[in-house]
């Protein structure tokens, strides 16, 4: 598999960077930033050790017996990003963010966020390095996610709630986007996930790459082998890339995304992207978008605010296009009935996105033996999410 | 042609508006009092879902024409129906209606409705080209942004392979009025550009007042006038909104 984009920051035909020419050399900055920083022991040393004091790596693996007992032999193992400072795999991708903006003299950091688990790691390297963070979000979601505004104000962020539009991550994203083009001469912009334009989707890809490289060695050691199957939610689907990029060169390993159907991929009620979406450009790249026939991003919906957006990160496009991954989707009801199983039979409570991966690998552990081994990646941490859950 | 609007020693204006703001029967009223108002051309704004160039009152009038169901082919309708009484028009549209209508598709519907050509800006120089080339297999022309950001190299490479005329992004940052620019950094770019092309230079983002035309009048070849102008009859629709644009325009024009 390639796993570099080309040149001009394409996965196959997914990619590419379609912003205003105000953010054209900002991205082109970055771009040489990344090379460099890269090419630099010295650079993935110091995020390596960021990652073992601060974050807390490597994350276990556990071995969930009892959630999936009654319905498969196989075993099924959860990649514990849950306990990562934070509480999601979103920090990691912070932590190397604010290395590059560090070196790159950047006075600010400003983030998108929709459930709050990235404006929370964003807000938390910001204090962590001294730099002030400004985090935009929609409306709607500092109404749903209030916990996480309060954490990301103790940390020291101002939140700035988005209500343009349909007031959730897209809008965000979007005013994000207009406020770095506004400030690009000092600002960093961290973007949360496997989106936006080159060199975004790859960036996050590599530092989210931890989690499969840690998962696939841990496998080795603890089973002796290769997992089977290996498990993630997709929003715009940066745990998903990171865990899928330690085995895409394991061809017997099959790589499975879990997109949120919401009510139904059949029905508008979704955000699931490359189920139910159409090829696209939205926020800097080609890939999979919801949107109208005549190209108007559409509302989307999950009960989950971190998978509640419209497009996918271009590498996701590509692995779907190519086969390398297949992409399904879990129902609100569905997520919802895993995230209680997981509580009630393992005393770990799953974010609502993770809920996702979790109910999809239930169904395909049933049809695995005894030998194989079927690895999800948890994502995060429910409590966020525990308000939302009880107000049902 | 729009490198034609532009005359040795006058200002071009450029008013933006977007198209079915409030709804279709006011843009073809407004079109009208701007074409009386001496609109040298008119940018016409296809609503889009996600503008990420523009500021709060250019992305509300899209959010005001998508409310009322206004697409991308209802614009191209209005265009085919007004442009021969019209100054050239050109579509000011994001690039996902237009890869969803198709590419080659939407230069030929732009040129069959009569526009002069197409403004796109999320597309940056390295992703024009296959929308410049079915353009200009109509003649329609594409003209391309220039940012205060833009390195001096990449600048002349713009302009090299800009359509009409090129429109220089007076400030950091998205449209609207809310901003004073600063035209200092905006002299130096216009005379760098002014020797690596002979392209006119039109100006926009932030431009807003009878001072801020006064200040560029002499330093560049047209103005582009949106969010100002969408704020004088955003409260209004049909004749009281046209009115009330091409007095705006008046106004600026006469400075």
């Amino acid at each position: 598999m390639r796993m570099r984009p080309s040149a001009a920051g394409y996965f196959g035909e997914f990619g590419g960077k379609f912003v205003p020419e105000v953010l054209v050399a900002a991205l082109a900055e970055l771009e040489r930033e990344v090379d460099r920083a890269f090419a630099d022991p010295a650079f993935w040393n110091e995020y390596a050790s960021v990652l073992a004091e601060f974050v807390g790596r490597p994350s276990p693996i556990y071995r969930a017996e009892r959630f999936t007992a009654e319905v498969s032999p196989a075993t099924l193992v959860l990649k514990r990003e849950d306990l990562n400072h934070t509480g999601a795999h979103k920090i990691n991708n912070t932590v190397g963010q604010a290395l590059l903006a560090r070196r790159m003299g950047k006075k600010r950091l400003i983030a998108e966020t929709g459930a709050g688990q990235h404006g929370v790691a964003t807000a938390t390297v910001g204090a962590k390095f001294g730099i002030p963070v400004d985090v935009y979000m929609g409306a709607v979601d500092v109404e749903r996610q209030a916990l996480n505004v309060y954490i990301m104000e103790l940390f020291g962020a101002t939140v700035h709630a988005v209500h343009g539009g349909t007031q959730t991550l897209k809008d965000a994203t979007s005013e994000a986007f207009r406020q770095w083009a506004a400030r690009v001469d000092d600002t960093f912009y961290v973007i949360g996930s496997v989106v936006g334009a080159h060199p975004y989707p790859f960036m996050v890809r590599e530092f989210q790459k931890v989690i499969g490289t840690e998962a696939r060695a841990q496998c080795l050691e603890r089973f002796g082998k290769l997992p089977s199957d290996v498990i993630a939610c997709v929003g715009g689907g940066s745990n998903a890339a990171g865990i899928f990029a330690g085995f895409i060169d394991d061809a017997g390993v099959k790589l499975w995304g879990v997109e949120a159907a919401g009510d139904g991929i059949e029905t508008k009620r979704t955000a699931a992207s490359l189920n139910a979406g159409t090829v696209g450009v939205l926020h800097g790249s080609r890939s999979y978008v919801l949107q109208t026939a005549d190209g108007q991003v559409r509302e989307t919906h999950s009960i989950s605010a971190g998978l509640d957006y419209p497009g996918v990160g271009p590498e996701h496009a590509y692995l779907k296009e190519s086969g390398r991954a297949s992409y399904v989707s879990v129902t609100d009801a569905e997520a919802l009935e895993a995230f209680f199983d997981l509580a009630k039979t393992e005393g770990i409570i799953p974010a609502l996105e993770a809920a996702h991966a979790l109910a999809f690998a239930r169904r395909l552990a049933a049809e695995r033996g005894p030998d194989d081994v079927v690895l999800v990646n948890l994502s995060g941490r429910g409590d966020k999410d525990i308000n939302q859950i009880r107000a049902l | 042609m729009l490198s034609n609007i532009f005359k040795p020693g006058r200002l071009a204006f450029i008013p933006y508006i977007m198209a079915g703001d409030p709804d279709l029967e006011t843009t073809r009223a407004i079109v009208s009092a701007l074409t009386e108002a001496g609109a040298d051309a008119i940018e016409l704004g296809v609503p889009y879902s996600d503008p990420l160039a523009d500021g709060p009152t250019i992305e509300a009038a899209g959010t005001r024409a998508l409310k009322n169901g206004v697409k991308l082919s209802d614009v191209l309708a209005l265009v085919k129906e007004v442009h021969e009484a019209a100054p050239p028009i050109v579509l000011f549209t994001y690039y996902n209606p237009v890869y969803q209508y198709g590419v080659q598709e939407f230069a030929r519907a732009a040129a069959g409705a009569g526009a002069a050509g197409a403004i796109v800006p999320d597309l940056s120089l390295e992703e024009a080209e296959p929308l410049r080339l079915a353009l200009g297999a109509h003649d329609l022309e594409m003209p391309l942004l220039v940012a205060p950001s833009t390195p001096r190299d990449r600048a002349a490479e713009i302009a090299g392979q800009s359509g009409g005329f090129v429109y220089v992004v007076s400030r950091l940052g998205v449209t609207g009025a809310g901003q004073a620019p600063n035209f200092e950094p905006v002299r130096k770019q216009i005379a760098e550009l002014r020797s690596v092309t002979k392209k006119p230079l039109a100006l926009g983002f932030g431009i807003s007042s009878a001072e801020h035309v006064r200040a560029v009048r002499g330093l560049v070849d047209g103005v582009i006038v949106g969010s100002a102008l969408i704020d004088a009859y955003s409260n209004a629709r049909g004749n009281e909104a046209a009115r009330r644009a091409g007095d705006y325009l008046k106004a600026l024009r006469e400075e």
